[in-house]
């Protein structure tokens, strides 16, 4: 009895080690800079990265609810840039300049409505036209982009508006804005998945759509409601994106922010066949993300390695998966 | 005869709790050999542990003379036990040849499938099975029943010593039964063992030689079945004496008594597809009506005609007097349940809890504003685990961790959740074992006597006369006629259903 026992601790150890995968790596890559990156203990450091992750960290949990119903978005770093190409537009415009406040407001409410309406195109494509998410996504991921360079011909637009920065540089208690932010959001996210109908059907219809759609849950509306919350988060990062450099690059703006947070969201432990919607789990996939980018960077390691390491983390997340499965 | 598997004192324990305490079976060569008990009571893994899908944590077993050290499928296969599976593992969208070939393509040079060859090798074992079908279409063209003759041809085809089936009958009609059965026969004939696991007992008398029983993980009989009675095996299997079961009856079903309310439900000329295509029906408040006819006759589609799933391409529906519903979420709130036949593709959640199936039909009467009230939908969900004896660890335990016949009653209680006036039961009691079988009925049978109504639909014939106060026999998709109670009997049913089929005779 006794040796089963410790057979049975012994087990669940490793159940333990396998269930906070996330955890253990991102202990892993503190201690490594510890060891090795000079000046990593700042709060300088923290600042950077806080500022950083909080956007990967927002297209993250949007991602992870699309995830959780068996759903993809490529279209998020498209959509980052279109809000982001909006914002400049409307607060430095004659009517912008006029009346600032009202400007500021509209440059931030403006761009969300046309991000929640990119992923309401989404979401019918998905859901009422049966279109594939990765080929419906796909067609915002090739013309929202392309869309925002027309807009602003093409060229980088900057600007100083410190209302409109507060987004990117505002602190509050000392930390960043937009880390409270995204912490914010996914507290609001967590309680939707775990309280509300709504995110039981998120759930349900990942677990199994046929039997969610037999059993009176509204699949389509359901469908639609999180490529919206997806493509509102995604807007909301564009913003953020801009407000942090005080300047709109169309064409960089949220550029494979789709893979970070498709990345971030694995790394979370969200299941791609659905079913499953760790939100927290996306903040600490971001967190990882985040912290190996900087990582290299602070090494000297050039971003086309940082790319092979990311795809490293993806290979290893998914395998822990796999096994966890069986 | 010599012995061909023998299987002693085997152990195997998840997680501390014990799957297998001590069970044993024994297979002669050129036997067909039944193996019998519960969900829950081993069977699934004594076979797993046979074909090394698992390890076993102790005992011995014997295959072929030697020492079996199989650690998985692919070298039990190798060594001459193939498994059929209850759930089909095929390729659909591939063709007939590449499935029956898989792996074992004849080449050209050494690399080029040599497809001429592959067509006429498959036609050729097909054809010993009596099945003659293009096998150049995909696989996923051709019914169910087609499909898993398709998968016991590729089985025995790799020169197996043991074929297990396991509930190798559940998705077939009777004349496909009739071939499988032959099927089983030659391969007895020629030397092969077969290892045949079902919930149909009739079935056993007619093909197998020995049957042993399990219960709780544990051999408790092997006798020869020309030598037993299937009350002793039904005694067997729950544990109880076989005269306490023949005083209660077979099933816990009583037809006939129903008092008629007003008509909740009335089909008229119902067509949805080729499947359905002249579908009349009528259901009266506390009454149970039974749809019967053949495995494709149409009573699936009836159902989800009814349900709102299929759009109706012609004739009527009536819910109530109004309208019938054109969608699940309406039909739900119109006052209509549906248990669905296929219990993995189109009922559990299996990832999610006992909780969150349970309630998934009842989620939008359980919410204030969009919220979830949490401290009803447990106090509503342990009202049904202990009312319909649920055995699961707690609510929380994933919906898939269960038996068979334990997720069956959670998705019952889903529905009995709603509280409809109609509820819809399609095979409500496949894939179960007896005991819960019984229980399933009598709750059944307790709702309608509450004043709701319920359509049952059942391959077991027993099941449909006792239960069912009318039976509303299709064929084809059409209905040929209707039967009432008292005084159906199963051998009016399958007059009823001969007298449009001469097939099955």
């Amino acid at each position: 009895m006794s040796m089963t026992t410790s057979e049975i601790t012994g087990k669940s150890m490793l159940q333990v080690l396998r269930g906070h995968g996330g955890v253990v790596a991102l202990v892993a890559i503190l201690l490594f800079n510890m060891a090795f990156t000079p000046n990593f203990f700042q709060l300088q450091t923290l600042f950077v990265n806080i500022s950083q992750v909080a956007t990967i960290a927002i297209v993250a949990m949007g991602m992870t609810l699309v995830i959780a119903t068996g759903g993809i978005d490529l279209s998020v770093g498209a959509i980052m840039a279109l809000a982001g190409a909006l914002a400049p537009l409307i607060f430095l415009s004659e009517f912008g300049t006029a009346y600032p406040v009202l400007g500021v407001a509209l440059a931030i409410a403006l761009p969300l409505l046309v991000a929640l309406a990119c992923g309401l195109f989404n979401g019918i494509m998905v859901a009422k036209l049966n279109v594939q998410p990765i080929i419906a996504t796909l067609i915002l991921f090739i013309s929202g982009r392309g869309v925002a360079q027309v807009l602003t011909n093409g060229n980088l637009q900057t600007f100083s508006n410190p209302q409109f920065s507060y987004l990117g540089t505002g602190k509050i208690l000392g930390l960043p804005f937009q880390g409270w932010l995204a912490v914010a959001i996914a507290v609001v996210l967590y309680l939707v998945i775990s309280r509300t109908t709504f995110g039981r059907y998120v759930l349900a219809i990942g677990g199994n759509e046929r039997a969610a759609r037999l059993s009176g849950g509204p699949v389509a509306r359901v469908k639609i409601g999180v490529y919206m919350i997806c493509g509102a988060l995604a807007g909301l990062a564009g913003l953020i994106v801009v407000a942090i450099n005080s300047a709109s690059d169309a064409a960089r703006n949220g550029s494979l922010m789709e893979l970070d947070a498709i990345a971030a969201a694995v790394v979370g432990g969200a299941l791609l066949q659905g079913g499953r919607a760790p939100i927290f789990g996306a903040i600490l996939g971001a967190v990882i993300i985040q912290l190996v980018k900087y990582t290299l960077l602070a090494n000297g390691v050039e971003d086309e390695v940082a790319l092979i390491a990311k795809a490293g983390i993806i290979l290893v997340a998914v395998y822990v998966q796999q096994a966890r499965k069986e | 005869m010599t012995v061909l598997l023998e299987m002693n004192a085997i152990q195997k324990a998840f997680n501390g709790v014990p799957a297998l305490a001590g069970a044993s079976v024994e297979i002669e060569r050129g036997e067909v050999h039944a193996l019998i008990g519960q969900n829950g009571a081993g069977k699934s893994t004594m076979i797993k542990v046979l074909t090394g899908v698992y390890r076993r944590d102790d005992g011995q077993i014997s295959f072929n003379g030697q020492d079996s050290v199989l650690t998985n499928p692919r070298e039990a296969q190798a060594a001459g036990i193939a498994t059929i599976y209850q759930e089909l593992t095929l390729v659909p969208l591939r063709s007939v040849t590449e499935n029956v070939m898989m792996g074992y393509e004849p080449k050209r040079f050494g690399a080029f499938i040599d497809w001429s060859a592959a067509h006429a090798r498959t036609r050729e074992i097909l054809t010993r099975f009596g099945i003659d079908i293009d096998v150049k279409m995909p696989l996923g063209t051709y019914s169910t029943a087609i499909q898993q003759l398709v998968a016991i041809a590729r089985a025995v085809s790799l020169d197996a010593k043991l074929v297990i089936m396991d509930e190798p009958t559940s998705s077939l009609d009777t004349s496909e039964v009739k071939t499988l059965f032959g099927v089983v026969r030659s391969l007895r004939d020629a030397g092969v063992s077969v290892l045949y696991v079902s919930h149909f007992l009739d079935e056993l008398f007619e093909i197998c030689d020995r049957v042993t029983t399990m219960r709780d993980g544990k051999t408790v009989g092997c006798v020869k079945l020309a030598e037993t009675t299937k009350l002793d095996l039904i005694a067997g299997m729950l544990g109880r004496a076989s005269s306490d079961i023949a005083a209660a009856g077979m099933t816990e079903f009583g037809g006939g008594a129903a008092k008629k309310g007003e008509i909740l439900l009335e089909a008229k000329d119902v067509a949805t597809g080729p499947r359905l295509s002249k579908f009349d029906m009528s259901l009266h408040r506390g009454e149970i009506v039974g749809l019967g006819g053949l495995l494709g006759a149409g009573r699936t589609e009836a159902a989800r005609a009814l349900f709102g799933v299929d759009a109706l391409r012609s004739g009527s529906i009536t819910l109530k007097g109004a309208a019938a519903p054109s969608q699940p979420a309406d039909a739900i709130s119109a006052g209509l349940g549906y248990l669905t036949e296929d219990r993995k593709a189109e009922g559990i959640i299996p990832d999610m809890s006992v909780r969150e199936n349970l309630t998934l039909a009842l989620l939008p009467r359980m919410t204030k504003g969009g919220q979830i009230d949490r401290a009803r939908e447990r106090e509503i969900v342990q009202h049904y685990i202990d009312a319909l004896d649920i055995k699961t660890a707690d609510m929380e335990q994933p919906i898939r961790e269960l038996s068979g016949g334990n997720q069956q009653k959670v998705l019952l209680a889903r529905w009995l959740a709603i509280e409809p006036d109609i509820l819809i039961l399609d095979e409500p009691t496949r894939g179960v074992d007896i005991g819960a079988k019984r229980e399933i009925q009598l709750i059944i049978r307790d709702y309608v006597d509450r004043g709701y109504s319920v359509v049952l639909i059942s391959s077991e014939f027993e099941e449909l006369v006792e239960g069912a106060d009318r039976i509303v026999v299709l064929n084809e998709g059409r209905c040929v006629t209707e039967l009432t109670n008292p005084g159906i009997t199963e051998h009016k049913l399958v007059q009823a259903l001969a007298h449009t089929n001469e097939a099955i005779v």
